[in-house]
């Protein structure tokens, strides 16, 4: 070995004891190790005990939880068996954690560079004066805009990229020996996913710093691990460097996670939908629909959320809506469902006008939108049991009852493949998947027209997900439910939906057939989705930061624009004092395929060349600089 | 090197946790269903508990005097016997046999409470719902009632109602019911607000569902736990209150017996070195503190939740 071992696990087993005081094993002896500078990840689905193994380097472990054998040895001392006061200097000065999401762990009342420094200064091992310094170089070395001024703000100031790659610098304040990471990008949109995990592997290699990086996506692994340690039920399966792990996995569970890590999207992925149940007019549509927050002056809300938006669902088909958080998507389902009235435009319901309000919606068109929520965890009630759940809107808008009731809760369960057994559990007493599940049965049970799912799939594991969207499909083939399936995961929807709506900051910028949206030419921004989503190979994060709409794309946030193209600041082809003021006009392509762009299909599909193309000094190009255009 | 133990170590397993794999994809085990298991601190709180309660109900059939009763020998003497029968705990300031007192007075202390509380729940949790569903005006008016009422001292204000309405059982209820009323109504009305706000509650009022069915089907079911928790508490706060006004002589008025008198009126005993003054009050300390325990371990079995909803 030509670098000093830093950590050690060996044989490490951390038990629970449920209330008849019978012990659970969690971790079920697991060793690996780590060298300095090495990044080891460790990879498994939830309930795999990565976070609880990780979480062991800190000599701590979740309430209820017990170490009941092994070692775990930061440069040769064993932790677990150090004195409290030891441990509490260990923490946050030899061994760092970063949580999983950044607007948790900042306290909104303090400013970032008291909270960065905090753990160096009260651990002695930095005066302020000296972590604050310290701080700024990490700043700079994160590529956070404005680095001698960022420290002064507050965590509401900043986004969420930012926030997170600020989390690191809290991290590597105090010079670490190890960093633990919790899956620290995956709540995040792809594009920020991306500009979080270049500038974290920036900063580990230039800090030198060793790292546990936890995480269930093997995408993400390929392009930060030096090292992968893969398990389940807390157990090793395999482990290896990162070139064998990915290029050759040897065990059937790792081949298994490769599988779900979900393809680039490409056209073909599209499924393509027989017309049976088309229809003269469309299941529902919106048309020149404008919808916000907070009361209406002049006409447009306080806060314009959605402007000017005309989207058709037709009879059994899917509609992917896709964009990054923020642009949209699920207030449009809101406004679909009722939840919150437009400012405006128009909903139609199979060419009949919906009233903005719930209060004014017959009963009948409330049954044919059905909206289903993103979690499942806080949309079902705890205190009712799944028959009541589903049996609800079968009573509400249907009057079944008694027995018939029972055969048809039945009948819908069945239908999302659960046993019919279920009807008496409770929901706290499913798993998250089964969750889901029942939270989309409650929908189906009321026979509706539309559904339109939310999010369905983020809060779920990949391997739970991909079987989720496969019920989906299955359903719409069967009822011939039209649905709304709004994601901000592009593969997701690109295996799912028939035609699919980008969003960007309230507007729609292209939609059309899945094949042709996913295939040239792109709209710039559908393009910066497309290949921000991680291949599982390695080197793709640096091939892909090196090209030109990236550089660009990554380092400018969402602005909302009134006028012109809210694309312009971030946009590789952006013409100046047209984009961002001129309308954008609309073009046509084939299939119903529209473009909202300034510049023509044929510029669009010469463009693709010079988006593509690599830059070399990248980072030249400077926030504040005009772009020069294609 | 360690990686290929591992290997070797778990190989033979692969099929297995395949196998496994697949078969938790389509159903795994529920977890089992959560029972209320009470710590055996709680289960003696709760023998003490059901031990009043039946006294309440048997009480003055199984005491060995009437409350009224002066049998006794003398005033302030300790456990004896007369030709009248056998006085375990003494006699009283007029010579009334202590352990009699406290059967009967049992009736009166926590009968009144246990009514007193009640009736504030109802109204607290009907107002308190009410302003949380409806929210405006009606929620500005009902609290900004209410907050007044809060923001004057209990035994004030029940010193004050007793001296303008006269000392009576039913006005003794109302008024403990009333000022009880208002800290129900705050907690009620949290409650409401916190699930009003979830999603399933929104799913519901997607679906069209009328107020009348969300409050019930929805929120109550889930408020139900808190509530009932906080109910022993609130339970305890009115025994106290009555005792207190008992023992300013404004609440249950002799010869009738209760509690909170029973001490006030025995307190000259101690100088005697008579323990006519602390069987009742031991009384009361052992159904507040029984009641106490068995709150905190159902807020501990519940875990934090509850707790934080309780804040």
């Amino acid at each position: 070995m030509a670098k000093e071992k830093l950590f050690e696990v060996k044989d490490l087993r951390i038990s629970a004891y449920n209330d008849e005081k019978v012990e659970i094993p969690i971790v079920k002896g697991v060793t690996f190790d780590i060298h300095e500078g090495e990044v080891v990840a460790l990879i498994g689905e939830s309930g795999s005990g990565k976070t609880t193994i990780s979480l062991a380097a800190l000599a701590y472990t979740k309430p209820g939880l017990h170490f009941t054998g092994g070692e775990v040895l930061l440069r040769g001392k064993d932790v677990l068996t150090m004195a409290p006061l030891e441990q509490r200097a260990l923490r946050g000065a030899n061994v760092a954690y970063l949580a999983q999401s950044a607007a948790a762990t900042f306290n909104p009342a303090i400013t970032i560079s008291e909270q960065v420094t905090e753990s160096a200064v009260l651990h002695g091992v930095l005066s302020q004066k000296e972590a604050t310094k310290r701080a700024e170089v990490l700043y700079h070395a994160l590529e956070l805009p404005d680095p001698s001024r960022i420290g002064y703000r507050y965590p509401h100031q900043v986004s969420g990229g930012q926030l997170q790659r600020l989390m690191a610098a809290m991290a590597l304040c105090g010079k670490p020996d190890l960093m633990v990471l919790d899956e620290p990008t995956t709540a995040l949109d792809v594009t920020t996913q991306i500009e979080v995990l270049k500038a974290f592997k920036k900063v580990i290699k230039e800090e030198n710093a060793a790292a546990i990086y936890v995480t269930h996506d093997l995408a993400v692994v390929a392009q930060i691990a030096d090292y992968i340690v893969v398990l389940y039920s807390g157990e090793i399966m395999e482990q290896g460097p990162v070139e064998q792990i990915i290029n050759n996995p040897s065990h059937a569970y790792t081949k298994r996670l490769m599988d779900a890590v979900r393809p680039t999207p490409t056209a073909g992925m599209g499924v393509q939908v027989g017309d049976e149940h088309d229809r003269d007019v469309p299941a529902i549509e919106m048309e020149h629909l404008t919808a916000g927050y907070g009361g209406i002056v002049d006409g447009e809300p306080v806060a314009t959320i959605l402007r000017d938006v005309s989207v058709k669902v037709e009879n059994g088909h899917v509609v992917g809506v896709i964009g990054e958080s923020g642009c949209g998507k699920s207030t449009m389902a809101r406004v679909m469902a009722g939840l919150l009235p437009q400012a405006k435009g128009h909903v139609r319901l199979e060419g009949k006008e919906l009233e903005g309000s719930l209060n004014d919606r017959k009963l009948d068109q409330l049954q044919k939108v059905q909206f289903v929520f993103q979690m499942a965890d806080t949309a079902l009630n705890p205190k009712q049991v799944i028959g009541d759940i589903i049996g609800r809107p079968l009573e509400f808008y249907h009057g079944i009852k008694g027995k018939k009731k029972h055969a048809k809760v039945a009948e819908i369960l069945k239908m999302v493949e659960l046993p019919a057994e279920f009807a008496s559990r409770y929901p706290m007493e499913l798993s998250g998947g089964q969750k889901q599940r029942i939270n989309m049965a409650r929908s189906l049970a009321a026979n509706p027209e539309v559904m339109l799912c939310d999010e369905v799939t983020s809060a779920l594991d990949s391997i739970v997900g991909a079987n989720v969207i496969k019920l989906l499909t299955a359903l719409r083939d069967k009822t011939g439910v039209s649905f709304v399936f709004i994601s901000h995961d592009l593969s997701t929807v690109g295996s799912f939906a028939d035609e699919i709506v980008v969003l960007y900051a309230g507007r729609v910028v292209e939609q059309g057939p899945t094949d042709e949206v996913l295939s040239p030419p792109y709209h710039p921004y559908t393009r910066l989705l497309i290949s921000s989503v991680p291949e599982l190979r390695i080197g793709w994060l640096e091939d892909t930061m090196q090209k030109r709409e990236m550089a660009v794309g990554i380092a400018r946030g969402v602005e909302i624009t009134k006028t012109g193209c809210p694309f312009f600041n971030r946009c590789p082809m952006a013409i100046e004092d047209t984009c961002d003021v001129k309308d954008v006009p609309i073009r046509e392509l084939k299939d119903g395929h529209q473009i909202a762009c300034h510049l023509t299909i044929d510029q669009l599909n010469e463009s693709e060349v010079h988006a593509q193309q690599v830059l070399h000094g990248y980072e030249k190009i400077g926030i504040d600089k005009p772009l020069e255009t294609g | 090197m360690t990686e290929n133990t591992a290997k070797t170590e778990h190989k033979a397993n692969e099929e297995e946790v395949i196998a496994k794999l697949d078969a938790f994809a389509e159903l795994p085990d529920a977890p089992p269903k959560r029972r209320l298991k009470l710590s055996w601190v709680g289960k003696i709180a709760v023998g003490i508990v059901v031990f009043w309660m039946a006294v309440v109900v048997i009480g003055p059939y199984i005491a060995p005097f009437h409350e009224m009763d002066m049998d006794g020998d003398d005033s302030f003497l300790d456990a004896h016997s007369n030709e009248y029968g056998t006085f375990y705990l003494g006699t009283d300031y007029l010579g009334r046999d202590t352990l009699s007192r406290i059967a009967f007075g049992a009736r009166n202390t926590i009968g009144i409470s246990v009514i007193a509380t009640l009736l504030a729940y109802c109204i607290g949790i009907t107002l308190g719902i009410a302003a949380a569903v409806k929210g405006g005006w009606t929620d500005m008016i009902i609290s900004r009632i209410n907050d007044s009422i809060l923001s004057l001292p209990a035994i004030m204000l029940g010193l004050i109602a007793i001296a303008a309405l006269g000392s009576s059982v039913p006005i003794l209820i109302s008024i403990a019911a009333i000022i009880y009323a208002t800290s129900v109504f705050r907690i009620a009305r949290a409650l409401g607000q916190d699930i009003m706000v979830q999603d399933f509650v929104e799913a519901a009022q997607a679906r069209g569902e009328g107020l009348w069915w969300i409050i019930k089907s929805e929120v109550l079911p889930n408020a139900a736990m808190p509530l009932a928790t906080d109910f022993g508490l609130r339970l305890v706060f009115v025994v106290l209150f009555i005792s207190s006004l008992s023992f300013l002589g404004l609440g249950i008025q002799p010869p009738a017996s209760d509690w909170g008198s029973m001490v006030r009126e025995n307190l000259q005993g101690l100088v005697y070195g008579s323990y006519a003054a602390i069987w009742p009050a031991i009384a009361i300390a052992t159904f507040t503190i029984a009641i106490n325990l068995i709150v905190d371990d159902i807020s501990a079995k519940s875990g934090g939740n509850l707790a934080k909803k309780m804040v």
